[in-house]
């Protein structure tokens, strides 16, 4: 059985089920994100101590992955732009340049949280951390989901521009809204943890 | 439909630029001898216009249709009652005397940055 309204709007909501689909997924996200950001708000008003940021973190790393993120951001939605364009080249060099800067990302976190590890720096060492680690860690999680989604597109996903081009473009933005959500995170993740 | 397109990649390039340039400056802005509450005020406002701007031109808020914000409005509702939910731990203790536990802590240290 077909899956209807993939492409054509429906008559009700005026939008194609992949668009109202991944933004119903996205305000469930919020929510994820909205408790744990709550958390660190209780945490924080009611701790005797509170770190500041940037006494434990690197604000130069965390701020180059700001610029890495939000690189990807522009790259994704240029990707997008290419298949507008009706052109798979252009689509496949900017979804490859996000998975790549994707990857950086998840590199330099990677660097971070071993660093921090190296000096005995863990999740159960203080509540500051504990929180720092359950926020990032679920927003690197956000980062390797895109980047399956995004390799798989980039690769034997492709495979549907031949057959359906609307339909092709469709997943590409549903993939870009999430994409940009992640990146939208970590806009307010980065001043939260490391320069407050 | 082309140049359509075109245009769409100069507004993506410019608010690319610009949330680079808003980045450096809320890193500078970490640097200026705020108190707490004034440097959270700030960081927050400038991560809420970044956020903004994602949203709006990356996402494509800007021209979406109606049910995709009415999704956001239930949102928006839902995460403010979310957030002043655990106030109501403290609802049975309206009108008394409430001092938060880190009243005491020294505040010339937090002053400093």
């Amino acid at each position: 059985m077909e899956i209807p309204y993939t492409v054509e709007e429906r008559p009700d909501t005026g939008l194609n089920n992949v668009k109202l689909g991944i933004w119903l997924f996205l305000a469930s996200e919020v929510m994820l994100f909205g408790g744990l950001f709550s958390t660190y708000v209780l945490l924080r008003v009611i701790a005797v101590e509170w770190p500041f940021g940037a006494d434990i973190l690197s604000v130069p790393i965390g701020a180059f992955n700001t610029v890495v993120l939000i690189s990807s951001s522009v790259t994704m939605v240029l990707a997008y732009a290419g298949l507008k364009t009706n052109d798979l080249g252009k689509f496949k060099l900017y979804m490859a340049l996000t998975v790549g800067l994707s990857l950086l990302f998840l590199g330099v976190k990677a660097y971070e949280y071993a660093d921090k590890f190296s000096h005995g720096d863990y999740p159960s060492s203080n509540t500051y951390l504990g929180i720092y680690f359950t926020l990032t860690g679920l927003h690197a999680l956000h980062i390797i989901g895109g980047v399956i989604v995004n390799s798989y597109f980039l690769g034997p996903g492709s495979k549907m521009w031949e057959t359906s081009k609307e339909q092709f473009t469709n997943r590409i933005e549903a993939a870009g809204l999430y994409w940009h959500f992640v990146d939208l995170v970590w806009i307010f993740l980065f001043p939260v943890l490391y320069l407050l | 439909m082309s140049e359509d397109v075109q245009a769409h990649i100069r507004t993506y390039m410019k608010v690319g630029i610009s949330l680079l340039v808003l980045t450096v400056v809320t890193v500078a802005v970490s640097y200026l001898p705020f108190g707490v509450p004034l440097a959270v005020t700030v960081a927050l406002m400038l991560a809420v216009f970044k956020g903004s701007l994602v949203a709006s031109f990356f996402m494509h808020l800007i021209g979406e249709k109606k049910a995709i914000f009415g999704v956001l409005m239930l949102t928006a509702f839902f995460f403010f009652v979310m957030l002043f939910i655990p106030l109501m731990g403290n609802a049975d203790k309206v009108g008394e005397f409430f001092t938060l536990p880190n009243a005491d802590a020294p505040a010339a240290e937090a002053d400093a940055h």
